[in-house]
């Protein structure tokens, strides 16, 4: 079971709608789309030899500074085949204007407070949710506050800048 | 004039009802809202479970957390590699040394740093003993949940000398901020390999008297067997790892199916319960402990010689004598200390095992002096979720063994 053998076969499952292939430090990285993400899930789950079937994290990505509007935000969904000790992470982006992507709570119970949490960092809504609130931080919090045009430090402080080191 | 409006009017017509039986007791078909924390003490940290009780019986419970959420992950978006690893001690606080060396691989992952054996011998002496000291609390602390603080008292002098042996090698005691990118900050000294030996040998008396106190005790027994069990799928399907999932009867373990730091050099039995209930926890986690022992012992007497780091100059701090002679050295030393060593451009994901089972490290390197983006994979944050379904039809009592067996620690569940 390799890397190639298992893109293949998820092109030839999915066809266009898996792309963007690759294997840093030997993981195999793919995306597809919104539409095709929990499909995906469910044939990795209940494929007789992959059983890709153990959701290991699933977290958020914000890229402002992306060219294209459509891939500002990014949900990962990094997986593991406890039979094969095979991983597999797969990625779904996201435009700001339409941050509204399917529960993985139908296929997975730990997507649970994974999806609330990443709903309560980046504003990602998770359709179908059974209770998408925020979870670490509170009720009444008005922003998402792992986007990066939040900065960590006041800005208006000037007793930070550091005019050696720019930052 | 106003009319005086009878409302005590017997003869109204609706109103005369036969007269109430003679009954002083009623019976209410509601349930009782029961405030579970935030600071109960039998919760061993800030978690709040608002239950709905049926009498003695849980109904339903609902989580809140997030109380001292640190916003980890933000900060580390800022700060330069290494300075995260004492974010990464305030996780999992009662085994700070494997988070501190799950982080230093991470990083040694993404810059292809090589790490001498003998740092890797030492730092799993290091995660090994963490392990001990993880599990001691969590087993000592179910002993105190159920009644008995005898055994509890008798560990903690342990654990002490586990935390003697830390600050033997890196001068601290719980956020340890042990080790560096690349290797060790310092060799084991030889007091450290005397406290380690003297550990190894005064440890398991101690440890048998602990298991002889509980482990056939017939009141022990009843109270926790069937006590908040999992099957196995649920607890697959609930992101169970560690101890937790081995319970349940899942040899899962990350050293021995992903081995890092030389773990395939030990010899050691992964213990595997049946029933997930809270006595299949504690079993699982005594066992561990010995199994710990033995790879402490294993590693020690086979510790190789050789350098305690790394040749990456780039990433490792040069040693204090050199930065005061040589020109290298020092600039070394100026640009890691200032944060201005770019890591190249990637993203990886290691794990290791943790106290709670998989510590994962999701890092994204943008090519700059701090991570792009760095997700923890906590395991307390991803098993907690299951603990309303492994109460419910339990009692109060039950609910507060098994919130103890699960080893739940407020620091790496709010992060």
């Amino acid at each position: 079971m390799t890397n190639e053998e298992v893109a293949k076969d998820l092109i030839r499952q999915f066809g266009e709608d898996v792309y963007d292939f690759d294997d840093p430090y030997g993981m195999l990285t793919l995306s597809t789309t919104r539409e095709q993400i929990i499909p995906m899930l469910q044939y990795l789950n209940t494929h007789p030899i992959y059983q890709i079937s153990f959701l290991t994290t699933l977290c958020g990505i914000h890229y402002p500074d992306d060219p294209n509007p459509e891939r500002e935000f990014c949900v990962v969904y990094q997986l593991h085949s406890l039979v094969n000790n095979f991983r597999i992470r797969i990625k779904v982006f996201l435009a700001e204007a339409d941050l509204h992507i399917p529960t993985a709570t139908t296929v997975y119970l730990t997507a649970n407070w994974m999806e609330r949490e990443t709903y309560d960092f980046f504003g990602v809504i998770f359709d179908g949710h059974p209770k998408l609130t925020r979870i670490l931080n509170m009720e009444d919090m008005d922003y998402f506050p792992m986007r990066k045009q939040y900065p960590l430090e006041d800005p208006t402080r000037e007793d930070k800048i550091d005019a050696l080191f720019g930052r | 004039m106003s009319t005086v409006l009878d409302i005590s009017n017997k003869n109204a017509p609706g109103n005369n009802l036969p007269a109430k039986p003679e009954e002083s007791v009623q019976y209410v078909n509601e349930l009782t809202t029961l405030n579970l924390g935030p600071t109960h003490p039998a919760t061993h940290g800030i978690f709040q479970n608002i239950l709905q009780m049926d009498g003695e019986k849980i109904v339903s419970g609902e989580q809140t957390i997030g109380y001292i959420h640190r916003a980890f992950e933000k900060i580390a978006e800022r700060r330069p590699f290494y300075q995260i690893t004492t974010l990464t001690d305030r996780m999992n606080y009662c085994s700070s040394p494997i988070n501190n060396f799950g982080w230093h691989m991470t990083v040694e992952k993404l810059l292809g740093v090589t790490v001498p054996k003998r740092a890797e011998y030492i730092r799993v002496i290091m995660m090994e003993l963490a392990r001990i000291a993880d599990h001691l609390i969590c087993n000592g602390i179910l002993g105190v949940d159920t009644g008995a603080f005898t055994g509890f008292l008798y560990l903690f002098e342990e654990r002490e000398n586990i935390y003697e042996i830390y600050e033997e090698v890196c001068g601290a005691r719980l956020t340890t901020n042990m080790g560096r990118i690349g290797g060790m900050e310092r060799d084991l000294s030889s007091e450290a390999i005397r406290k380690i030996r003297a550990f190894i040998k005064r440890f398991p008396p101690i440890m048998r008297e602990f298991e002889k106190l509980f482990n056939r005790n017939r009141i022990f027994m009843d109270r926790i067997i069937d006590v908040g069990g999992i099957t196995a799928e649920r607890a697959l399907n609930y992101g169970f790892t560690g101890p937790n999932l081995r319970a349940a009867g899942v040899d899962y373990d990350v050293r021995v199916m992903n081995p890092y730091s030389s773990y395939q050099d030990f010899e050691f039995d992964i213990p595997v319960g049946k029933s997930g209930d809270t006595y299949d926890r504690f079993m699982v986690r005594n066992e561990e402990i010995w199994q710990s022992l033995r790879i402490v012992e294993q590693a020690l007497e086979n510790l190789p010689e050789g350098p305690y780091f790394a040749d990456a100059p780039e990433y490792y701090l040069p040693p204090k004598k050199e930065v005061y002679r040589n020109m290298e050295a020092l600039i070394y030393h100026f640009k890691i200390v200032m944060g201005e060593i770019d890591a190249p451009v990637g993203e990886v994901y290691h794990s290791v095992e943790g106290g709670n089972g998989e510590l994962g490290f999701y890092l994204i390197s943008d090519g700059g002096r701090a991570p792009y983006r760095l997700h923890f994979r906590r395991p307390s944050f991803i098993y907690y979720q299951a603990y309303p379904e492994m109460c419910v039809g339990t009692t109060l009592s039950d609910a507060i063994v098994i919130m103890s067996s699960l080893n739940v620690i407020a620091g790496e569940l709010d992060s």
